[in-house]
């Protein structure tokens, strides 16, 4: 696998959210506007690049017994490091993010790449994964939290372009599971076609 | 493996405490902006100093923080840190100013997690449902919602939201008035 193959997996062939189904609770919880999914998804994204990094780094020392929670204490600390951060230099997606920071710590995106990549591969291929991984879930709940903004409030980043209210069950939860239904199905649509264009081709 | 687990720990705490220690004063800052944001916000026109006491109401567990507004030694009101437990998405605060009559200069929320597009139209800015209780005095207007028998025009398919809202003023208010009862006993 090339080094971009790497890093471009993520985003689309392997996209944590839609195509791996993994980190749900924060791909339904926080996309009420693409401004927190961007959010949320950049945070993950800082996080699994540096778990990613460190797993990679401490990778052989650990004994497998112990390779868990060896993982999630180096997950768990990143988090706290985020959460921190966030509060202290910007406070206002603090405020919008809330609760959903330190439950990076239980998202199984992280943990799955640390298992699945990072105490397999080097460190520069860790971090690629990392960080493409991150893209594809920032990617996935920016257009799940557009959709839902634009439905649901009849905004995007904030600025209505309705007077009065937008279709309000797409801010609630039913409109998650509703719009991330849509995204996916449309997602497998692409990629099928995709593939049997390829079949034809041959 | 239990080294390697211990030496890890340790690495991770020692990392903690150092990011901890960055970032305590701008998180401590960035509240008490929040905080003074706050207070001006619910008391216009106030300058002045403040002095910050808590009270507990009998039926309630945990107590409320009044920063009572002086001008000159003179008491001018009061801006509390006052709570409810009753919202949509569990307990949320918010700060309710007063005059020294009782009467709500402003309401400000400092702290919702209240469903986004329905019960966070609390917040002033997404909404004018905070705005109706400027001026008024809940000794004649009733803090309950409309259907409750009160004064209040709950938000549209939020009536969870107002009637905490309304549950957290009522709480400010009782707690403002125990206080002034202290202050002027002193």
């Amino acid at each position: 696998m090339s080094k971009l193959q790497i890093l471009t997996k993520g985003i689309i062939k392997e996209n944590p959210s839609l195509i791996l189904v993994l980190g749900m609770c924060p791909t339904l919880g926080v996309t009420t506007s693409a401004e927190n999914g961007i959010g949320m998804g950049i945070a993950t994204t800082f996080v699994l690049l540096l778990s990613n990094i460190m797993i990679s780094l401490v990778k052989g020392v650990i004994p497998d017994k112990v390779r868990i929670p060896s993982f999630i204490v180096i997950i768990a600390t990143f988090v706290s490091i985020v959460d921190l951060l966030v509060q202290g230099f910007v406070p206002a997606l603090a405020e919008s993010l809330g609760l959903f920071i330190p439950l990076i710590v239980v998202n199984c995106i992280v943990l799955g790449r640390a298992e699945a990549f990072a105490s397999k591969n080097g460190i520069f291929d860790s971090m690629l994964d990392g960080l493409g991984m991150g893209l594809g879930f920032t990617l996935s709940l920016f257009i799940i939290g557009a959709c839902r903004e634009i439905l649901g409030s009849g905004a995007i980043f904030g600025h209505k372009f309705i007077t009065g209210d937008g279709i309000l069950i797409f801010v609630l939860a039913p409109g998650a599971f509703f719009v991330l239904g849509f995204v996916m199905a449309l997602v497998r649509h692409i990629q099928n076609r995709k593939k049997s264009s390829q079949l034809e081709k041959r | 493996m239990c080294l390697v687990l211990t030496v890890i720990s340790v690495a991770a705490a020692a990392g903690l405490a150092a990011v901890y220690s960055l970032t305590k004063d701008p998180i401590e800052a960035s509240q008490n902006k929040k905080r003074t944001e706050a207070i001006n916000q619910v008391l216009p026109g106030f300058s002045g100093t403040t002095e910050t006491v808590k009270v507990c109401l009998p039926e309630d567990k945990d107590s409320v923080t009044l920063n009572m507004a002086y001008v000159d030694g003179e008491l001018f009101g009061a801006a509390v840190e006052t709570y409810t437990l009753k919202g949509f998405g569990g307990a949320f605060s918010i700060m309710v100013g007063f005059d020294k009559d009782g009467n709500i200069l402003g309401t400000a929320v400092l702290n919702a997690s209240e469903t986004p597009g329905l019960g966070d139209k609390i917040n002033a800015d997404k909404s004018d449902f905070s705005k109706q209780f400027e001026g008024k005095n809940p000794l004649d207007f009733m803090l309950k919602v409309n259907k409750d028998g009160g004064d209040v025009t709950p938000i549209t398919a939020a009536t969870i939201s107002s009637r905490a809202y309304c549950d957290a003023v009522q709480r400010a208010y009782d707690s403002f008035v125990l206080a002034k009862k202290e202050d002027s006993n002193e």
